[in-house]
Order: structure tokens, then sequence, then C-alpha cells
């Protein structure tokens, strides 16, 4: 039996439909998350200007390389890996030294911080109405970037530990680690813009 | 789990649903037993439903576009 030859494959019209079918099915696919892929990006970069090149170079990529998507898994996790490792690659890590990492209190800390400054106030509804939106922005803004990637993955993007690993392509051991430390490191931060950083 | 201390340590993975049946079955009791945990505990469930409010920022609309233009043209 003759064997059908690649270029002939290629060639034949009902597989280029098939392909170009499954190419515009991915890219709306692609597309119709990206609300949900820019809300994290937004904070895995320090501006919305770095955030949106992010999305353009992540989406270019993502269009280009559409054929390594298997089909049934998870796109938001596959887009957020090629965003990821963008990010990576424009060198932001190299920043940042070990030594400046800012300290961290424990998990309770701020917690006791805003009780203690809150008049006797202990209904816990309203010790969180003391911190403000800005107060968590840029708290967040703060955390250093290996920590804060984790923090956003699982907090913001609502991905699960495992997602956040195969993201970030560390081990889940390390994602449980650093989102341990990179919120109390949150909390910290955001103690010190709600009540001030005198103790 | 018996004192705050374990409690403190437990509470993140608890709430990301993180523990062992037994290790919850733990949490919850002494959570229900510890007014100064459930308290705390409280404040963290409220903490992290804030923040992530407080995040959103709508993606441009401009953006949106630019993605969409980013697709291969039909030929």
């Amino acid at each position: 039996m003759a064997r059908v030859s690649e270029t002939t494959r290629e060639s034949d019209p009902r597989r280029l439909a098939t392909d170009a079918r499954d190419r515009v099915h991915f890219e709306e696919e692609a597309l119709a998350l990206s609300d949900q892929v820019y809300r994290v990006a937004r904070h895995l970069v320090g501006s919305r200007e770095e955030a949106e090149d992010l999305m353009q170079e992540t989406y270019a990529r993502a269009f280009r390389s559409w054929r390594s998507f298997t089909p049934g898994t998870n796109l938001r996790a596959w887009l957020l890996r090629i965003l990821t490792n963008l990010n990576i690659d424009r060198g932001r890590r190299i920043q940042r030294t070990p030594d400046q990492q800012p300290l961290e209190e424990g998990d309770y800390f701020l917690y006791n911080k805003l009780e203690e400054t809150n008049d006797g106030t202990t209904d816990e509804d309203r010790v969180v109405q003391r911190l403000s939106q800005n107060d968590v922005v840029s708290a967040l803004s703060e955390v250093p970037h290996d920590f804060r990637d984790v923090v956003v993955l699982v907090d913001i993007g609502d991905f699960t530990y495992a997602d956040a690993a195969q993201i970030l392509d560390i081990p889940v051991g390390t994602v449980m680690s650093r989102l341990h430390r990179g919120r109390r490191i949150l909390k910290r931060a955001m103690a010190d813009s709600a009540v001030g950083s005198e103790r | 789990m018996s004192n705050c201390e374990d409690c403190e340590q437990w509470m993140q993975p608890y709430m990301d649903r993180a523990l062992t049946e037994a290790e919850r079955f733990d949490a919850e009791r002494h959570l229900n037993e510890c007014s100064y945990c459930r308290k705390r505990y409280r404040f963290e469930e409220h903490l992290r439903q804030f923040v992530r409010q407080a995040v959103v920022e709508p993606m441009p609309a401009e953006l949106k576009q630019k993605l969409a233009s980013l697709r291969t043209p039909l030929q």
C-alpha cells in the first residue's frame, strides 16, 4: 500500500480546513481567557505598561505555537507558563539579591498589629476595613518576585499548588514554602502601610 | 493539634484545603474551642477575600484589541 507523503497530507484541502478551524478555535479560547490572564500578569510585574507588553508577547508566542498546546488541558495555565517564562527571560530576577528580602513576621502579625491600633475594636470585619486598596496593591509590589509569583498565582489567579508548580517549573514543596513566606511578607508590608512601620 | 502555635502554622494550609482529613479534623476542633484562633481565622478569611478584590484592575480595552490583532489572518 502506498504511503501518503507529508507533502500530500499537508496540501490536502480537508486537512488544511481542519487545521484552520482548530487554530481559530484555539485563538478564540485564548482570547476569552485574556481578562483572567491579565489579572495575574498585572501583579507579576511592576507597572501596567510592563503588563501590557508582556501580554502582547505572550499572545504572539501562544498564537505562533498553538500546536504545542494539548486540547483538553488547562489553557489558562499554559498561557501563564509562557508569560512567566517570558517574564524571567526579561531578566527581572537578576535584580534581586537575597539580603534585600523584607522582614517577615508570624502569620497573625497583621491581625495583632491592626487590633492593637484599633481602639480596642476586635471585630474581624472592622479590622480588615482598616486596610485600603492602595495598602494592598503597594504591599504586593513590595514582595520579592520569587514569593510574589506564587502568591499571585495561588491567591489572585486561583491556581492550585500543582498548577503553580507546573507554571513556574518548581517543585510543589517549593510552591508551599514560598507561598507561606510570601503571604507573611505581604502581611508585614500591609501592616507597615496601614499603621506605619513604627513598632 | 493542641495549641495556638500549631494552629498558626496550619491556618494557611487549612484555608488552602491542603491538610489531610485527620489534620483538618484537629484544626477544626481547635478552632471550635479557641476564640483567640477563631478570631484570627475569620480575619484571615476576610483578608484573603479583601486582597483578591483590592488588586483587580480591569484589562484596558485597547489591549484586548491589540491581542486580537495578533491572530493569524485567515487565508
